[in-house]
């Protein structure tokens, strides 16, 4: 890594220089060239002592060389190298020749036979191990010449058996990167030579040095990596290497073994000490189970995530990985998850345990008992309580990538991933009650286990609440008990996190339609009606109340026979909840309610196609509209984005794309609109108020063309172009109007480069799209180009005028995909009347908690805005913590908005709503650029030199009251 | 052929009492010096007469290592030390040397004050002990003399706990004293080099027993306070061993922070809140988890457990 960051470093640097050059005229350049490797030699031949020598190679190596110099630098270099005595000098030089062969453009194989040679008489280790790794360097520059790698790694074989650690490990790198791994034509010879350099690796892991050790396997993985297949020779040696005493070889070895496991998974391989034989996988499974109870934790960590991956292993072998007997005095006792689960299946419900029940039972041999228990056996027990939260993280995910592959093991785990959620560490809990959410599919939890989860509910976490909530979506229950217990413990976290409401409706949404025949035992109980008496109303805009009916009415929709047991304000209730909370409630056919019942869901049944064509057939009338008249245009357009609207409210999945085409046709009435008015005609100055709308229009398109570059999520570059090309011409239709109605050409000289330059980047930034634009208003303006430039703003203003009408209408392929980014806010409400009192000059914070859907990078677009009622707007920059990211394309913000003013004589409203800030240079066709940072409280848009940067309102403004008291003295 | 001789002068098949000689090529090491909880009278020291029958104590031992700070293995220090007379050097980790004087006072002020036994060292005689200590880190070697080193590893069990590498040349004996694999709430797991010992010297208090794991025992635990708690009651805990105590209470408040419980938390004062002080100090001593959160504050100033006081017991609502 470092070393690629050196590279990378060395060439931008190089870079940077040539275009310093550049400027310079050619004639110095070619000065300047010969005379740096000449100053080399100069220096060089000057130095004294290897001091000088030194400083002087150390100020050469921060100039960078050019790509022709590189070569005679090299050869100086080399020619100093063999009259060096001071070994740090000549280490030095080696590490420029390697340094000088990575720049870009130069060959090295010309240096190749001086750099070996001079191997051969070097003593000096460190020398060297460095001028191995310059050959390294040459080796991978060179990729399509074996016969340079083959002699390579010859040169590299011959020094393995060096003294020093250093060079036997450069060695050992030098093979693994460079030794033959392609199976060729000449088979025979080449898979010798593969076999070859395995072995010669091999042979290097019983090295004394650890170091050495270390390098030879990763040399080892290295080769794996590149293609070759290993050896299944090499396992017996890895597995010895696990008992090693040195971190990073046990850390390598656990690699290496897990690398074999996936190559030969299904091979026999015999156990030690019995007759017995095994599966290689399984094999593996165990000695790297065996890892997970490692002295250090780094090998542990590693060990635990290999598990995850080793979907092959046997059931037998991965259920032994829960395995844990409690003893006590060597007496067997049951662990409090089997007590658990004979309870349950007891049928026992009485909560009072008997004393002593944990009580030790039945005698252990102690004989029997084989302390020495190699392999699989409890590796999970021991990962899962871990002293080091990494390694414990590290098990639940092995845990969760396991289970999702075999539902008899998620089944066994399930115990012990609900132990998981009550770790003590937030993250762990976190990840594991992520980890269940994935593998919910495959179990059930038992009413015990459910205990266990619900109480979780009660943390202080909003996290995790939200995290369990989700599990419980998708959970499978299995009694009606479950269910009930479900609801009241939800209740409960309802009453003490009022903030939850949301999440735990949903919440209950899912658990009503998923368990419909266990809600229908419970209903009479839950709606607490009776046979006889009537029971009062409960409060309608109780949300434990509303939670209730949430739960019943999802239960209710597959299950026909549950609304005879509503009651009549039940069925009012549902009418309104229909209504005001229509994502949570679904439709129901309930009897005798016509008004109710269905009428939504028969008339438009969700059907994608005809929807679909209906989209693109308007879209066709409107680009075959040329030949109109234009008010039939303009009518045609006025329907079509009417047409558009509705499709985009009645069907949400298409409602980006048609949102979009909408806002694009907008953008085509405006100017088309504009174009038609009657002040071209006549003299400017008679018809301020026309030209008021036409400003107005070019205004309002640039708007949308902003907004149709940066909400929608999906946009690709052709639309780019084609909104680009949108801005463009209302850029030149604003440029006319100002040419209209200002006196004067001092300031339109400017505004007219300013747009000429436009024109001109707009060119640059999509030159390759400009082929499908033919006929188009920029096509035009480009053939007129060379006129413009030379022409008078006036000129200039009238040849605009033309072409944007002559210019045809471009029509706006869509891409496959687009959604626009939506932000709804939740918290604040807007519905209270209770102002929020607080001391004017000291602040208050506004918990604001707001969903975003397809949103790009929040964290640096997303921002809050404040609008006090004397106009002040205050920008607010959420953390990028404040952001969580529930699934693809959804954002959750949560988050506190601080507010002061001074001191008011009554309550007022305040407005929050969220904005999309976007910055015109960051165009979605070209890479991003580092943000730059916002100012806090900016008004309007503070138009920047090179791009414009602005914001969107993308929601709905909530209306807050507050009061900031005067403070008293 | 070297030999290596063990010598224990209690502890053997008992809880109590730990103090095993050890004679390792030449060189003797006392490893711990503990009293029984189960005796008044001579049997709850260690019998030191063993050595001082050939000559003085400092004559004979070459050093002497404590590995925590609890009684039965430190609470016949002062006697050894101060009566029966050792000037050498005695080894133990810096929160042991810190927190072992407490603890010794308050065994003295027991048995004196409240028994009224006589013969018996005095707070004096403590303080002269302590000057005898010599601190050490972990893994750090101390060279007793040119021969002898010494090195401590961390142990787990209570704060301060260590096992001891003692090695004589080429050969060498690893002590345990007391120790942990298992983390709890404020301590890390026992972890040692692999070093190859020849002797590995090992309590085995509870070696026959598998345990639950910590989480399901900790649930109920939690589990049963909570349930009493919110039906009002209030919960009375007794907990013997300090360690134990500072577990419990870093347990109740993290609880109690999770599932935002008000109710109070009281604890019994003297020795408590005075080791509690020294928790505060040692951090770096205890587990990953309190590591991690002293970055924001020390886990061990508690928010919701206070000290208590006689006028609480009577105070309504619900306590612990």
């Amino acid at each position: 890594m470092a070393a690629h960051l050196k590279k990378r470093v060395y060439e931008e640097f190089t870079k940077v220089v040539q275009q310093q050059h550049e400027d310079l005229s050619a004639k110095k350049l070619r000065l300047t060239k010969p005379s740096k490797s000449a100053a080399l030699h100069v220096d060089l031949c000057k130095a004294t002592s290897p001091a000088d020598a030194l400083q002087y190679l150390l100020q050469f190596a921060r100039k960078p060389v050019e790509v022709e110099s590189v070569e005679g630098v090299v050869r100086i270099l080399l020619e100093h190298y063999y009259k060096e005595n001071d070994a740090s000098v000549r280490l030095k030089i080696a590490s420029l020749l390697g340094l000088l062969s990575k720049t870009a453009g130069f060959s090295p194989d010309c240096i190749m036979d001086d750099a070996i040679n001079t191997l051969q008489n070097e003593k000096s280790h460190q020398v060297l191990a460095q001028l191995l790794d310059t050959l390294l360097v040459i080796g991978t520059k060179l990729p399509e010449n074996p016969s340079v790698r083959m002699r390579l790694v010859e040169v590299a074989c011959k020094h393995l058996t060096d003294s020093s650690h250093g060079v036997r490990n450069k060695c050992l790198q030098l093979i693994g990167c460079l030794g033959p791994v392609e199976k060729g034509v000449a088979k025979e010879a080449e898979s010798q030579a593969a076999k070859d350099v395995q072995k010669i690796i091999g042979d290097h892991f019983n090295d004394q040095d650890p170091r050495v050790r270390t390098a030879a396997i990763k040399a080892m993985l290295q080769l794996h990596e590149r293609g070759l297949k290993l050896q299944q020779a090499i396992y017996n040696q890895a597995c010895k290497l696990l008992a090693d005493d040195y971190e990073q070889v046990r850390s390598a070895a656990v690699q290496l073994i897990w690398v074999l496991s996936q190559l030969y998974p299904e091979s026999i391989v015999p156990i030690p000490s019995s007759n017995e034989e095994i599966r290689l996988v399984d094999d593996a499974f165990g000695k790297i189970c065996h890892m997970v109870s490692d002295g250090s934790w780094v090998v542990r960590v590693q060990a635990a995530k290999l598990l995850g991956s080793m979907q092959q292993v046997s059931s037998h072998f991965l259920e032994q990985t829960l395995d844990k007997k409690l003893m006590s005095d060597l007496r067997r006792k049951r662990t409090a998850h089997e007590r658990a689960k004979e309870l349950y299946s007891s049928g026992e419900f009485s909560s009072g345990r008997k004393w002593g029940d944990d009580a030790p039972k039945e005698e252990i041999d102690t004989g029997a008992v084989n302390l020495i228990e190699s392999g699989a056996c409890g590796a999970f027990v021991h990962g899962l309580e871990d002293e080091m939260y990494e390694v414990r993280i590290a098990a639940v995910e092995a845990l969760c990538m396991l289970a999702q592959s075999s539902p008899s093991f998620a089944e066994k785990c399930l115990d012990f991933l609900v132990d998981m959620f009550n770790d003590e560490i937030e993250e762990v809990r976190l990840q594991s009650i992520h980890t269940m959410r994935k593998i919910s599919n495959n179990i059930t939890l038992r009413e015990d286990q459910l205990d266990t989860v619900l109480a979780v509910l009660e943390d202080s976490s909003r996290d995790i609440r939200e995290a369990l909530h989700e599990l419980l979506c998708c959970t499978n229950v299995s009694t009606k008990e479950g269910i009930h217990l479900a609801l009241v413990e939800l209740l409960k976290n309802l009453t003490k996190y009022p903030t939850d409401r949301e999440s735990i409706w949903k919440c209950l949404k899912f658990l009503g339609s998923r368990h419909p025949t266990l809600v229908l035992p419970l209903v009479p109980e839950l709606l607490s009606t009776h046979p006889f008496f009537d029971t009062p109303e409960p409060d309608m805009d109780d949300p434990a109340y509303i939670a209730v009916l949430v739960l019943i009415f999802n239960a209710a929709k597959s299950c026909p026979t549950m609304p005879a047991l509503f009651s009549d304000h039940t069925f009012r209730h549902y009418a309104y909840l229909r209504d005001s909370l229509s994502h949570l409630v679904p439709p129901l056919r309930l009897p005798g309610r016509k008004l109710v019942s269905s009428t939504v869901s028969p008339s438009i049944t969700p059907h994608e196609d005809p929807s679909q064509q209906f989209l693109h057939q308007s879209l066709e009338r409107v680009y075959n509209f040329q030949h109109l008249d234009p008010q039939g245009i303009q009518e045609l357009l006025e329907f079509t984005i009417r047409d558009l609207q509705r499709l985009g409210e009645l069907q949400s999945e298409l409602a980006g794309m048609a949102d979009f085409t909408a806002t694009y046709l907008q953008c085509q009435l405006l100017l088309i609109k504009a174009l038609q008015e009657k002040l071209w005609n006549v003299a400017a100055p008679l018809y301020l108020k026309q030209n008021a709308l036409a400003s107005a229009a070019a205004k309002q398109i640039l708007e949308e063309t902003y907004k149709m570059e940066f909400m929608y999520s999906g946009v690709e570059s052709r639309q780019v172009v084609i909104i680009h090309h949108m801005r463009l011409q209302a850029k030149a239709l604003q440029l006319i109007v100002t040419a209209r109605t200002t006196r004067g050409v001092e300031p339109l000289f400017g505004m007219c480069e300013k747009f000429l330059q436009e024109v001109d980047s707009f060119q640059r930034c999509f030159i390759s799209e400009l082929p499908h634009m033919q006929g188009s208003f920029v096509d035009k303006l480009l053939d007129l180009m060379p006129r413009l430039v030379t022409s008078k703003p006036s000129e200039v203003v009238k040849i605009l005028q033309t072409t944007l009408r002559q210019s045809t209408f471009l029509h706006l392929p869509l891409p496959e995909q687009l959604h626009r980014a939506t932000a709804n806010i939740i918290e604040p409400t807007g519905e209270s009347d209770n102002p929020l009192r607080f001391t004017s000059g000291l602040v208050v914070a506004l918990d604001v908690d707001a969903t975003l859907e397809h949103v790009q990078d929040p964290q640096g677009t997303v921002k809050v805005q404040v609008l006090y009622p004397d106009g002040q707007a205050q920008l607010i920059h959420p953390k990028p913590a404040d952001f969580r990211n529930p699934g693809p394309g959804r954002h959750r913000l949560i988050t506190q908005v601080y507010l002061s003013h001074t001191a008011w004589t009554e309550p007022c409203q305040i407005e929050v709503r969220l904005l999309l800030a976007y910055n015109s240079n960051r165009s979605k066709a070209s890479t991003r650029s580092p943000k730059s940072t916002w100012s806090e409280s900016l008004e309007g848009l503070p138009p920047s030199e090179n791009g414009i940067e602005g914001t969107i309102p993308f929601s709905k403004p909530v209306k807050v009251y507050i009061m900031p008291k005067p403070a008293r003295r | 052929m070297p030999e290596i001789k063990v010598t224990p002068l209690g502890a053997g098949q008992d809880v109590g009492r730990s103090c095993i000689l050890v004679s390792i090529a030449g060189k003797n090491v006392m490893l711990d010096c503990g009293m029984h909880m189960g005796y008044n009278d001579d049997r709850r020291f260690p019998d030191f007469s063993y050595i001082t029958q050939n000559g003085r104590l400092t004559d004979f031992l070459d050093c002497v290592i404590i590995s925590h700070f609890h009684l039965d293995h430190c609470g016949a220090l002062p006697y050894f030390s101060e009566m029966v007379g050792y000037d050498g050097p005695i080894y133990m980790t810096h929160p042991t040397k810190a927190i072992c004087p407490i603890l010794l006072e308050d065994y003295r002020k027991i048995t004196v004050d409240k028994k009224g036994e006589t013969n018996f060292f005095t707070s004096q005689m403590i303080k002269d002990c302590m000057k005898k200590v010599v601190a050490v880190h972990l893994h750090q070697t101390v060279q007793v003399d040119e021969e002898l080193e010494i090195k401590a590893y961390y142990a787990g069990h209570v704060l301060g706990a260590a096992m001891f590498q003692i090695k004589v040349g080429c050969e060498s004996v690893v002590y345990t004293g007391d120790y942990n694999m298992t983390p709890d709430r404020h301590l890390g797991a026992a972890w040692i080099d692999k070093c190859r010992p020849d002797l590995l010297i090992s309590e085995s208090t509870y070696a026959t027993t598998i345990r639950d794991s910590k989480r399901c025992r900790e649930r109920d635990f939690l589990k049963k306070v909570h349930e009493t708690v919110e039906r009002g009651g209030k919960v009375l805990i007794p907990v013997f061993a300090l360690g134990r105590a500072q577990e419990l209470c870093i347990l109740l408040e993290t609880f109690w922070e999770r599932m935002n419980l008000k109710a109070p938390i009281y604890f019994s004062t003297g020795l408590t809140e005075k080791a509690n002080h020294y928790y505060k100090l040692f951090i770096t001593w205890t587990n990953q988890k309190i590591r991690k959160t002293f970055v924001q504050r020390n886990m061990f100033e508690f928010k919701h457990i206070k000290a208590f006081d006689r006028a609480f017991a009577d105070n309504p609502g619900p306590m612990v």
